[in-house]
């Protein structure tokens, strides 16, 4: 899991990332709500979505000037009382649901969301069918059966 | 069906994962080859959408100007989000100029700049632009889906946004896709 | 001069590891001895090529041979000595070599303590891994030479990425890389087995000690990452579901499925499909995970940007050998001797539950991870983060760490379920009590939750050592001289399940931790989370390639000093580049953590944590590791015939 940098040769994308500024792993204290309700509500809100300059933290861990935006942006718009629905409908319309950190759950995504149901479905299966394989055990004999087994084994 | 047959189907299950697997592999690569995909790069949410709702100050000596002003101006015709602290907008100075040159109308904004850097970095490199606006807080740029500078849009002659192109322009990307697609749409 | 002997020498493995891969395989068929005996000279002898090879490769970078392009790319004079070293295998180039030294290693390993092997056997085995190491070798020398020159050479190195400069992260790719790659060593046996036509007691004592081994080093290598993430990136947590974090997953997942398969192939000539299907799994999730990341196609910070050609080259690579063992398995694995037979319920039965559920674990991380390239094909863009796999991985895990504690306590071939729960009544009633009391105390379901299952699975593991001790139904005397002659395999499995309950523990210690962000000004004092925490004072510190700006900072509870720390920000000269320096003071139940950050109207901004139980996430993990060794060491005194031919070392 190491953190290794493209080469600086990423400049093939030649986009500059909205990190402008020391790359400082914090955000400052004046950017929280003072009421801790809905700083914590923030919070949340903020912990779904994805940071689209890293593109691997959330915007709630990114240091990036365009995530502290986001963050402050979210912040208000609890404030003025949206909802969290209405909030991350709002960043979609934006970004698009890439943004989302949990993906929707709409028919393009039935196959993500049923995989452990799934896969413990087709292992289940496999078991069931690679144990019929086995022999089954013999029936028990009948009494018959087992007086022709003692007189033979006499 | 016979029990061996069965259990050889069975058998064939990983493979056929697999493979399944190493299709869709091969396919983005092919893709990535092509130019096609790119992991990192975000779609816009503004393709075949109008341009959103804006109005910005000027940079002295321009005007400032709205989305209505592009959707009147002439048609189809760029907008680009730049900054004189972003070096890939450098590089794509010449780019612009050349755009410029063959009468595309590009209205510029500077994304969260200061008016005297804007104003230096426009008389360094030259001014392409049919009008530069300042989006100071850059509040603009996230209706518009902007996750870095340089960004240019294409809009049609209709107003509807047909591309977004994010990273600094090069002679051969101006050639490559927004050329043809200006023609497309002239 | 160096750099190019490294080339040659790069060039001789190849072609030593093309021998490889044909003459010994051709002996086994052939039951040609010469021809066999062949497999074990060329492996030392590749493994000898790619030493001088990879040595070559350090040295440039030691003395600063800037003609060498990776060197000119990736190190620079003014960095220390242990990061110019340790910066080889911290670019792409590097890296793959790096891969193909351990590959080799393993390959000598074989060659070198598997001298008790059949020799058939051991000529498949050699023989698969040098088809693998050719492979790889090949695209080294062709697609990603790391002695390419660049001519003329820059006077200082562009230096490496500072983030990779730091003791953990520097030792990390060796220690994973032996984990992802010592998995050949069982997929090799595998194959072998699958063209040999016979799976039995004795390969499957031949097998286990080395995937316990390559398991040991892949679960430290993850751990080591996570830990890293932890301390280094300054946000607190430790682990994002990344793909590249995925990706060292997935191998674990079905390589933990694998060794307990292993055990029982080795006791009951059960489970053979199984073992040798994990076996291929395995490996091949390393090669595809650890090169899903080169080829760039996912979206992750840890992929380097590669040319697609490359990822071509590495996919055709791949088809060869996954697509060529699976098929194998296909056609030859239905003629693999009938199994041992096993009712439902037993301590088979509870493996194969153990195998289904790991599997479907591992299928539910592949799909998180690869469905936004699935989606991509359909040109919609999606992306899975950690609330996906949050809300499916944990129902799976729900079952799995119930029946960790139930499987061991069963019989082989038929158990009755009920006595066998009865037996670990008090282990369910003390986690319970512990859940219960949690959220009645914290109002914390997760954390209650994971704590429960923690105690569950510490007191569980130590059920079968009670079991076999018979503990309290004998007098306590014989049950201590029981205990002291149980194998230490049975430690090994007990300690190293409970590490998995330490590590959870630790999970859910982290569920509650406190974090805030606090702007202070020298002088002031803070109090949060039950501690005081003063900035006495603010200084800056020249470090070797770097110049750090250093917080002290005293931390105090109840009136007594608990620490005094100092979190800097490094500014890096050359890369420019500034990154953090977090400080992180532990007593092992609670880690008080600090990030600087940047200073605001002469005020500075500190991020401060208090982490429960931190350290028992890593700790679990060596706790898992060294259970591992246990059994890994257990072995070694135990074997039968292969032992006669004289002391056969620890491999790995």
């Amino acid at each position: 899991m190491s953190r290794m940098a493209a080469p600086r040769l990423a400049a093939a994308f030649a986009l500059l990332l909205l990190a402008g500024g020391p790359a400082l792993a914090l955000s400052s204290p004046s950017e929280m709500l003072a009421n801790p309700v809905l700083e914590k509500r923030a919070e949340a809100i903020g912990m779904q979505l994805r940071c689209v300059v890293c593109q691997n933290e959330s915007i709630e861990q990114s240091d990036a000037t365009l995530a502290a935006q986001f963050r402050a942006i979210i912040r208000r718009r609890v404030m003025e009382g949206w909802s969290d629905k209405r909030i991350m409908d709002w960043m979609v319309q934006r970004y698009g649901t890439f943004i989302l950190l949990r993906p929707p759950f709409d028919p393009m995504t039935w196959v993500l969301w049923g995989a452990p149901a799934i896969a413990l479905a087709v292992g289940g299966v496999a078991v069931a069918l690679a144990r019929r394989r086995h022999p089954e055990r013999p029936e028990p004999l009948s009494p018959a059966e087992q007086q022709r087994l003692a007189d033979l084994l006499k | 069906m016979d029990a061996v047959i069965r259990r050889r189907l069975l058998m064939l299950g990983p493979l056929g994962i697999a493979a399944a697997g190493s299709g869709v592999f091969w396919a983005l690569l092919l893709r990535m080859q092509q130019g096609k995909y790119d992991p990192h790069a975000l779609q816009s949410m503004l393709v075949g959408k109008p341009l959103p709702d804006f109005t910005l100050p000027g940079q002295a000596p321009s005007a400032g100007f709205s989305n209505t002003d592009v959707n009147r101006g002439k048609l189809p015709a760029l907008v680009n989000f730049f900054a004189s602290w972003c070096i890939p907008c450098v590089e794509e100075a010449s780019a612009l100029d050349g755009l410029a040159r063959q009468g595309v109308t590009i209205w510029g904004i500077a994304y969260k700049d200061k008016a005297a850097a804007t104003a230096g970095f426009l008389t360094r490199y030259g001014d392409p632009y049919h009008q530069v606006a300042r989006d100071a807080d850059g509040r603009t740029a996230i209706n518009f889906g902007l996750y870095g500078v340089p960004e240019t849009y294409v809009v049609d002659r209709t107003g509807i946004v047909r591309l977004r192109y994010a990273g600094g322009l090069s002679s051969d990307s101006v050639n490559d896709t927004i050329l043809p697609l200006l023609r497309k749409l002239a | 001069m160096i750099p190019e002997l490294g080339h040659f020498a790069l060039a001789l493995a190849v072609a030593l590891a093309a021998a490889q891969a044909v003459l010994p395989i051709v002996g086994a068929q052939s039951r040609d001895p010469r021809l066999m005996a062949a497999g074990p000279a060329l492996a030392v002898g590749q493994l000898t090529a790619l030493l001088a090879a990879y040595g070559c490769l350090i040295w440039s970078s030691v003395v600063n041979d800037f003609s060498v392009y990776d060197v000119a790319m990736n190190s620079s004079s003014t960095e220390p000595l242990f990061y110019r070293i340790t910066g080889t295998w911290g670019n792409h180039d590097g890296s793959i070599l790096l891969w193909c030294l351990v590959l080799a290693i393993c390959g000598g390993a074989v060659a070198l303590f598997g001298r008790g092997l059949p020799s058939a056997l051991r000529a498949r085995v050699l023989g698969v891994m040098g088809i693998v190491s050719a492979g790889f070798l090949l695209f080294t020398l062709t697609a990603s030479n790391p002695f390419r020159r660049m001519w003329p050479p820059p006077i200082q190195g562009a230096a490496i990425n500072p983030l990779l400069q730091d003791p953990g992260l520097a030792i990390h790719p060796p220690i994973l890389y032996t984990g992802y790659v010592g998995f050949s060593i069982p997929f090799a046996f595998a194959v072998a087995a699958l063209l040999e036509g016979r799976v039995d007691a004795t390969w499957g004592r031949w097998v286990r000690p080395w995937t316990l081994a390559a398991w040991c080093f892949l679960t430290c290598g993850i751990a080591l990452g996570s830990w890293w993430a932890y301390y280094e990136l300054g946000w607190g947590g430790f682990w994002f579901w990344d793909p590249v974090e995925n990706a060292s997953l997935l191998p674990w997942l079905t390589g933990t499925a694998l060794l307990h398969c292993a055990i029982v192939v080795e006791k009951r000539e059960a489970l053979k499909t199984w073992t040798v299907l994990l076996a291929i799994a395995t490996f091949s999730l390393s090669l595809c995970g650890t090169f899903m990341v080169r080829s760039g196609i996912l979206n992750s910070v840890h992929s380097f940007a590669v040319d697609p050609t490359q990822g071509v080259f590495i996919l055709v690579l791949l088809a060869i050998t996954i697509g060529g063992s699976l098929a194998l398995f296909a056609f030859r694995a239905p003629v693999l001797a009938a199994s041992g037979v096993f009712a439902p319920i037993s301590r088979e039965g509870a493996l194969v539950l153990n195998n289904v559920l790991l599997c479907s674990l591992c299928a539910v991380v592949f799909t998180g991870t690869a469905y936004p390239l699935f989606a991509a094909l359909f040109h919609v863009q999606l992306s899975v983060g950690p609330p996906y796999f949050h809300l499916t991985v944990v129902p799976l895990l729900v079952p799995l760490f119930l029946a960790m504690s139930v499987g061991p306590v069963l019989a082989w071939k038929r158990a009755d379920l009920a006595p066998a729960l009865l037996r670990l009544w008090w282990a369910g009633a003390i986690a319970a009590l512990i859940g219960i009391g949690t959220e009645f105390g914290l109002h914390r379901a997760f954390a209650a939750a994971g704590f429960a299952a923690a105690a569950w699975l510490i007191l569980g593991a130590f059920a079968e050592l009670v079991e076999r001790v018979r503990l309290f139904r004998i007098p306590l005397g014989n049950s201590w001289s029981r205990l002291r002659a149980q194998p230490l395999g049975v430690w090994g499995g007990a300690i190293a399940h409970a590490g998995m309950g330490v590590t959870v523990a630790g999970i859910a210690g982290m569920s509650l931790a406190l974090s805030t962000i606090v702007a202070v000004a020298p002088g002031q004092t803070i109090a949060f989370g039950g501690y005081q925490w003063t900035l006495l004072a603010m200084h800056d510190v020249p470090g070797s390639d770097y110049t750090a700006h250093v917080a002290d900072l005293r931390i105090m509870r109840d009136g007594r000093q608990v620490a005094v720390v100092h979190p800097s920000l490094r500014t890096f000269g050359q890369q420019h580049q500034t990154v953090t320096d977090t400080s992180i003071q532990t007593n092992l139940l609670r880690d008080l953590y600090i990030a600087l950050g940047g200073e605001q109207d002469g005020k500075v901004v500190l991020r401060l944590h208090v982490n429960t139980l931190a350290a028992f996430v890593w700790l679990g993990a060596l706790v898992m590791a060294f259970g591992g060794a246990l059994s890994l060491v257990d072995r070694r005194l135990r074997v039968g015939a292969p032992a006669r031919r004289g002391a056969v070392g620890v491999p790995a």
